[in-house]
């Protein structure tokens, strides 16, 4: 238990020197305001897909409407910014709150269904989030909502991404977790194993809610203006990819997912005719190659070598 | 023994599938301790009783009751945590996890240690999840099973898959343990020491044992008395000799010859 404790201080100082380093060279003007973005969304997209890992690749249950919820912490956000002058930590609070309870109120029905009929339960549910979002004008419509102020940086987004990292690994290592895991290897067994299988349905998708809806405000932050197109089922099949390419059931894999798949984008964006070319032939390959994902189950933290280097930091007997 | 108050007892259950009955009025009952045998012909509906008595199924009449209380409409996870585990016939493990991993899911009802302690890793966090192990461990141990522990569970022998599914269901800490058809797939020598095993945990954890089972060695070896099940109902019961000499349940399950 000691060592957990010590590993998790380890990793806790490896993440702050990463930002050490990423912010001093930010400050230093050594990284320009093209890149300087894209870090920002590698972070948000990090939250995204680790948040929805959560929900298809640790529980099972195929869910792609996260965009929705993002959504929905997104324009809670800007309104409680903008409109209320309310200050950005706790717009963000609010957005997590209102994706988490609607993730609630629409993981309760839906959760009954399984496999691809609950996929399109939620693809539905995210466009219907989306369109009901184009028609209120209090936000702009579909035009989008403007005027939004800069209050996204590296800082935010980053602390953001480290909670988020620390809650669902600790989330999963535990019986909690373990309930949920079970829920996706025998929904059967784990019922008469003496889980409320709904209940850690309903859960994960709701904390996966919350974490997307934490990201919605910080995405929106960034940009002047917000509008419901950047909230499209694409968008959600992209944080699906995300979690597919870095491996179901990976903390670190969806870092890695999140990670490929925005710097691939952002690498390609001066070629914007091959871009989606050459990212869909990756896609296919990596599912030729490594169907399970880049990391599958694992965690790179629990990769032999590293695992000894780590160790060896926290100064654990091998 | 029949002045003991039952730990299971079943009244007047039938459950009918359309316009099949596949259990009719079914009535036993189980003293705390006892090691029951059920046995049947395929399709006698002994695995329907498994699914009625841990709340998979909900008897279309009749009453269930655990120490004297009705679990009839309960969810199965409410039953396992009102003290019945069970077994599957056709496996069910946690497949991709570790055995150690399967073992320490069925701990779930037991941890007192809420979200915010996990999240936070603080409180009882540490102590419980230590002890789950230990314990875990401790259960592989029983099982022949802890050189395993860190095993991918489907890589497993399929008698060890077996034995794994004994102690996933005993780590829910269970009074009465339901084994469907235990010894299913496993040769002479396996079977034996599946026997011995199952005498040793019900002393050792004072456990009321049901048992589905096949292979008559088994059931007549360990069990004290027997139900016998055709065509959803019981067509006799007694003790192993009564049941081997009872020419109701040769015509219906073992045929014209007498077993040994």
């Amino acid at each position: 238990m000691n060592s957990v404790r010590r590993r998790d201080l380890t990793m806790l100082i490896i993440g702050l020197a990463i930002f050490g380093v990423i912010q001093g060279m930010i400050s230093g003007g050594m990284i320009g305001a093209f890149w300087q973005l894209n870090i920002i969304l590698i972070c948000v997209n990090v939250i995204m897909a680790v948040s929805l890992n959560l929900i298809n690749g640790y529980t099972g249950q195929f869910s792609i409407g996260h965009a929705g919820f993002m959504a929905v912490g997104s324009y809670v956000g800007v309104v409680a910014t903008t409109n209320f002058h309310l200050p950005f930590i706790v717009a963000l609070i609010l957005g997590a709150v209102c994706a988490g309870i609607l993730g609630f109120l629409i993981g309760l029905p839906t959760l009954r269904l399984r496999g691809d009929y609950l996929a399109i339960a939620t693809l539905g549910l995210g466009e219907i989030i989306r369109i009901v979002i184009m028609n209120i004008e209090y936000v702009g419509g579909a035009a989008g909502f403007k005027g939004i102020p800069h209050l996204t940086n590296f800082a935010w987004v980053y602390g953001a991404m480290l909670i988020t990292l620390f809650f669902i690994k600790n989330f999963v290592n535990s019986s909690h977790g373990r309930a949920c895991i079970a829920i996706r290897e025998n929904e059967i067994a784990a019922e008469a194993m003496g889980v409320n299988t709904t209940k850690y349905k309903v859960m994960a998708f709701t904390i996966g809610a919350a974490f997307a809806g934490i990201a919605g405000g910080l995405f929106a932050h960034q940009f002047y203006l917000i509008s419901p197109n950047s909230f499209t089922f694409l968008a959600s099949f992209n944080y699906l990819i995300m979690v597919v390419l870095g491996g179901m059931g990976s903390i670190t894999g969806s870092i890695a997912g999140a990670f490929v798949v925005t710097f691939i984008s952002a690498a390609l964006a001066s070629f914007p005719e091959a871009r989606m070319i050459i990212y869909a032939l990756a896609l296919i390959l990596l599912m030729f190659y490594r169907p399970q994902g880049l990391f599958g189950y694992m965690e790179i933290t629990n990769f032999a070598p590293i695992k000894k280097v780590l160790d060896k930091i926290s100064g654990k007997e091998a | 023994m029949a002045e003991n108050k039952p730990l299971l007892k079943a009244e007047d259950v039938s459950e009918v599938f359309g316009g099949l009955k596949a259990v009719a009025d079914f009535n036993f009952y189980i003293n705390k301790g006892e090691l029951i045998g059920l046995i049947g012909p395929n399709g006698a509906g002994k695995t329907t009783i498994f699914n009625l008595i841990t709340g998979v199924y909900v008897p279309t009449t009749g009453d269930i009751k655990l120490d004297g209380e009705s679990i009839v409409g309960q969810k199965p996870y409410e039953i396992t945590q009102r003290g019945i585990a069970r077994t599957f016939q056709n496996i069910r493990l946690f497949s991709e996890l570790s055995v150690l991993d399967n073992v320490k899911i069925a701990y779930h009802c037991h941890v007192k240690y809420g979200l915010i302690e996990t999240v936070l890793r603080m409180g009882r966090y540490f102590g419980e999840e230590d002890e789950i192990t230990a314990e875990s461990l401790k259960l592989l141990k029983i099982f022949k099973l802890d050189e395993h522990a860190y095993e991918v569970a489907k890589n497993l022998p399929y008698g060890a898959q077996r034995r794994l599914e004994i102690a996933r269901a005993l780590a829910a800490k269970p009074k009465l343990l339901l084994l469907d058809e235990p010894a299913a797939g496993m040769n002479p020598q396996e079977t034996h020491e599946l026997m011995e095993m199952i005498r040793w945990i019900r002393k050792q954890f004072g456990l009321t044992v049901l048992l589905i089972e096949h292979d008559m060695s088994l059931v007549m070896g360990i069990c004290e008395r027997i139900y016998v099940l055709e065509y959803g109902m019981i067509i006799a019961e007694g003790t192993p000799t009564e049941i081997q000499n009872n020419p109701e349940v040769i015509r219906a399950y073992l045929g014209t010859e007498s077993m040994n």
